[in-house]
């Protein structure tokens, strides 16, 4: 690694390492990268790295069967199973939050705001006990439940509302500034044009704001394929029916079972890399779209 | 009369942005309305469009009340002051939005679509940028193009707010000029907002001057610009001199001088402000016996293009006085900074205080 | 200017599907918490959130968190520097890199962790000699809980560095200031709401991390013990009634925090915007 000439295209880094008086010397420059990456090595990096070390540690093989084990197959097909139900959802109510938070005035609205954020605040334990609370068997709608014979609590449906739970601001979080910043002159514009409510939203509004929908699906994605404290309570850990892919790691890792535990845990750090990788093409996409509306601006 | 607007009220909170503004639009016709920002001429145009809901009052469309009819309903075509142009689809698909979006009974066919397209945009000289994004526009460009989207969809009226205030000055003059030469052509009665009284005077067939949301008064540009009804409209359309005076059996003093007036023979000793535009402020190297005047400095002369400005301040007072005079006569004068000059205001108009 | 009414289409939708989603996913879950609680006498609830065991569990999640809050506003901080300030190579890479936290699920963290940090790791077994244990013990919860709490100081003090304009830092050295006192008396000043925030988030999502700890942690009671996992162990043990009061208690301090960064951000976006 080495210190490059700053390029002209990042006119920012440019504009420092011009002037000599705003920038340090090249020790100090030295040693404050090397301090990071020292930080990020140890905490990040690492631990990124023994993901894989362990999970290779007793070859490809066991690597393999361990991943087509049928209790870890069927904890896949769970995870899936809960992110895409909880993705559509969470994404329907952050397209409909954003819409009202953002082109319209009405009182409350940063209250509004502060709620939906909540479940950021809400420790995940908490996110399951609280659905243990109303449908767990001495829970709100415990007996009724148990008289229709419909189970919620240590099976699907508890982990699927866990899952949208702690994912539940994710979508809105992205939309809302995205789409005040937007304005509702392009809404307008459609509306003298005739087009019907729909026909804005689907033709105008979510076009423009497609990139930041994205960025959101993908940290919903992300967290609901990865949830563990949440899911963990409600989950009731039976194997083969209500093990999530996180929960099928915890339980082979207490069976003192590492290497696969590791293995089913680094297909879990492929998603997430797979994730930092989409994010980042997406951060890219979003910034040079927003610096091609700049151009035209100015 | 195609657009009539029949006392039209509106309050922001405690804002009143509108208070009870009537206003007839003859067929045909191009208005302005002209005011300071914030006095409410754009709620007025959004009022029309239908994009805000007035809090009493109706506006009448050829004769039917359109005042409970949604936007999409009322046959407006709308220039947005920053275009609002769908960024992310082409020239060809903004400009087609209006047909698209329209009930399959009604939507014509895809050909039929990039005919009527196509011919906007050769309207608005334009054709070539057809597969371009707004972004990869001009100013200018972006504003023709919102305009021909705005007319794709055969509107009965056209409304612009602000039309050309975000070009700069040079684009901003073609642009005006290109706006009604195509008003001429299409005669669709038009409405435009500006705060710019060169805008107004020039482009439109009536100016309608708006302050505090009230309409001040309606008239031709010559109307307006020669014969201003208030103290408003007379420093809001050109500079104007005025003066603090009190107005006294026809008479109008000003500090030490009186002048006659052709009106307010009755009035007893009024306050009353009077306005002198510069050009009517004459300017000689000696006094008149015939004619009151004030004796002036020459303070600052700007003697830059054909007419040469200059400010001068009453010897009785330090009040500052703007003159315009030709270049000939302001050679035949001599005038000099910091020398002596006789002033003689002609054509000055009093508005009474009350 | 306050109200405007609005012809755009879908606000009383909109609005009524938010508000009835939030409010059966979120609202009423949530105050279910409460409502429980409040069957306990107030002497009960008391005797059971202020118990030796869960005091220590308090001292425990609130330390290491804010230990683990401070390491990232220090090395958070530097590294928002490093990565807006320098030009290395790699450098897309690490600044990717920094949102791992966020993406890697919570179990693979915590025994990624521990695998790196217990004695026989590559870094426990280098520190091991020298005296110092990490994984199962509550310095393992701190490492845990920088891990997770890294990139929330990163990425609010990122952006407002980009954004301080290189005049300002031209001007104090035409005045005469070295780079430090241009550090501490311009730049520092100007980034330190974002700082703060950053830290407040760290800490608030250090408080009810779960996963990453429990595999580090070694949970032994009174000493390496969170109190989420406090709550875990009430409910396992059928104590809803006990999980719950503790769970109150840390919801109070969570709601707290929140509004105390929601307030720490609007002030922040009022100082930046210039409103005065």
């Amino acid at each position: 690694m080495s210190i490059k000439a700053p390029s002209q295209y990042s006119h920012y880094h440019a504009k420092v390492a011009r002037s000599r008086a705003t920038s340090e010397r090249a020790w100090v420059r030295w040693s404050l990268i090397a301090t990071m990456l020292a930080f990020l090595a140890l905490f990040l990096i690492v631990p990124l790295v023994a993901v894989f070390t362990e999970a290779l540690r007793k070859g490809f093989a066991a690597y393999l069967s361990a991943l087509i084990d049928p209790d870890a197959l069927s904890s896949i097909k769970l995870t899936l199973i809960a992110a895409a139900i909880a993705v559509p959802l969470n994404l329907t109510f952050g397209v409909a939050a954003a819409w009202a938070i953002a082109k319209f005035e009405f009182r409350g609205k940063s209250i509004l705001i502060t709620l939906i954020d909540l479940p950021f605040a809400v420790s995940p334990v908490i996110a399951g006990l609280i659905y243990v609370l109303i449908f767990g068997l001495q829970g709100w709608f415990g007996s009724s439940l148990i008289d229709h014979d419909i189970k919620v609590i240590f099976a699907i449906p508890g982990i699927v509302l866990a899952t949208i739970f702690v994912t539940f601001p994710f979508v809105a979080r992205e939309l809302i500034p995205l789409m005040q910043a937007q304005g509702k002159e392009e809404e307008e514009a459609g509306l003298v044009l005739g087009a019907s409510g729909w026909q804005i939203l689907w033709r105008i509004t979510l076009p423009n704001v497609k990139w930041g929908l994205l960025y959101g699906v993908i940290l919903t994605n992300a967290r609901a394929m990865g949830e563990f404290g949440a899911v963990s309570v409600v989950s009731g850990h039976i194997r083969g029916m209500t093990n999530t892919m996180p929960l099928h790691v915890e339980i082979l890792y207490n069976e003192y079972n590492y290497a696969a535990a590791f293995a089913v845990a680094s297909l879990l750090a492929i998603l997430a890399l797979v994730t930092l990788i989409l994010k980042s093409l997406v951060e890219w996409q979003s910034a040079r779209s927003a610096f091609a509306n700049e151009q035209n601006f100015s | 009369m195609s657009i009539e607007v029949r006392n039209i009220k509106k309050n922001f909170g405690n804002f009143s942005a509108l208070n009870d503004v009537s206003l007839d639009v003859p067929s045909g016709e191009l208005v302005a309305l002209l005011g300071p920002s914030g006095c409410g001429k754009t709620t007025l145009l959004r009022i029309i469009a239908g994009l805000e809901t007035p809090d009493s009052g109706s506006i009448l469309f050829y004769g039917a009340d359109a005042t409970a009819r949604q936007v999409r309903e009322r046959e407006v075509g709308f220039v947005f002051q920053h275009y609002a142009l769908f960024r992310h689809m082409t020239v060809f698909e903004n400009v087609a939005f209006g047909l698209r979006v329209r009930p399959k009974e009604t939507r014509p066919s895809d050909a039929e679509i990039k005919r009527r397209v196509h011919e906007l945009l050769e309207l608005v000289q334009l054709d070539w940028l057809a597969d371009r994004y707004p972004p990869q526009l001009s100013g200018g460009q972006r504003q023709r193009i919102a305009l021909a989207r705005a007319l794709a969809v055969e509107p009965k009226v056209l409304l612009l707010d602000e039309p050309f205030g975000a070009l700069d000055a040079k684009v901003r003059k073609e642009l005006r000029r290109w706006l009604r030469r195509l008003h001429d052509e299409l005669h669709i009665t038009s409405i435009f907002v500006t705060h710019d009284q060169e805008e107004a005077l020039e482009v439109a067939d009536r100016v309608v001057v708006i302050n505090k949301g009230q309409i001040e008064q309606v008239g031709s540009p010559q109307e307006v610009y020669d014969h201003p009804v208030s103290p408003f409209v007379y420093q809001f359309l050109g500079n104007v001199n005025q003066f603090p005076s009190h107005v006294h059996d026809g008479k109008a003093r000003i500090g030490n001088i009186e002048l006659k007036l052709n009106a307010h023979h009755a009035t007893q000793n009024t306050p009353a402000l009077a306005f002198v535009r510069p050009h009517d402020i004459e300017i000689s190297k000696e006094a008149r016996t015939n004619q009151a005047g004030f004796e002036a400095v020459v303070s600052y002369i700007h003697a830059i293009g054909p007419l040469v400005r200059l400010e001068l301040t009453r010897v009785d007072q330090t009040e500052l006085i703007e003159a315009e005079l030709t270049q000939e006569r302001f050679r035949e004068l001599a005038i000099e900074q910091g020398g002596n000059v006789f002033i003689y205001p002609r054509n000055v108009r009093v508005f009474l205080e009350d | 200017m306050t109200k405007h009414k609005n012809i755009l289409p879908g606000f009383n939708l909109s609005l009524g599907y938010t508000i009835f989603y939030l409010s059966l996913i979120v609202l009423i879950p949530l105050s279910a918490a409460f409502i429980k609680t409040s069957s306990l006498s107030l002497h009960d609830f008391w005797a059971i959130v202020t118990a030796p065991r869960v005091l220590a569990s308090y001292r425990l999640t609130f330390g290491a968190s804010l230990i683990a809050a401070l390491i990232n506003a220090v090395f958070g901080l530097l590294t928002a520097w490093v990565l807006v300030r320098y030009h290395f190579t790699g450098k897309k890479i690490f600044d990717a890199l920094v949102d791992l936290p966020f993406a890697l699920p919570t179990a693979v963290a915590g025994i990624a962790l521990t695998a790196v940090y217990s004695s026989n790791g590559w870094i426990g077994s280098w520190l091991e000699p020298h005296g110092i244990k990490i994984a199962f013990t509550p310095l393992g919860v701190v490492v845990a809980l920088t891990f997770i709490g890294l990139p929330f100081v990163v990425r609010t003090v990122q952006p407002v560095l980009e954004d301080l304009e290189a005049e300002t830092e031209e001007a104090a050295a035409s005045l005469g200031a070295n780079r430090w006192q241009t550090f501490y008396k311009v730049i520092f000043p100007a980034i330190w709401p974002a700082l703060l925030t950053g830290f407040a988030l760290a800490f608030a999502r250090a408080i009810g991390e779960y996963g990453s700890v429990i595999f580090i942690a070694g949970n032994m009671p009174m000493v390496s013990e969170i109190t989420p996992l406090i709550i875990i162990t009430k409910l396992e043990q059928y104590d809803y009634a006990g999980a719950t009061a503790v769970a109150v208690v840390m919801l109070v301090i969570s709601f707290l925090l929140l509004f105390a960064i929601n307030g720490l951000q609007w002030w922040f976006s009022r100082r930046t915007s210039g409103v005065v």
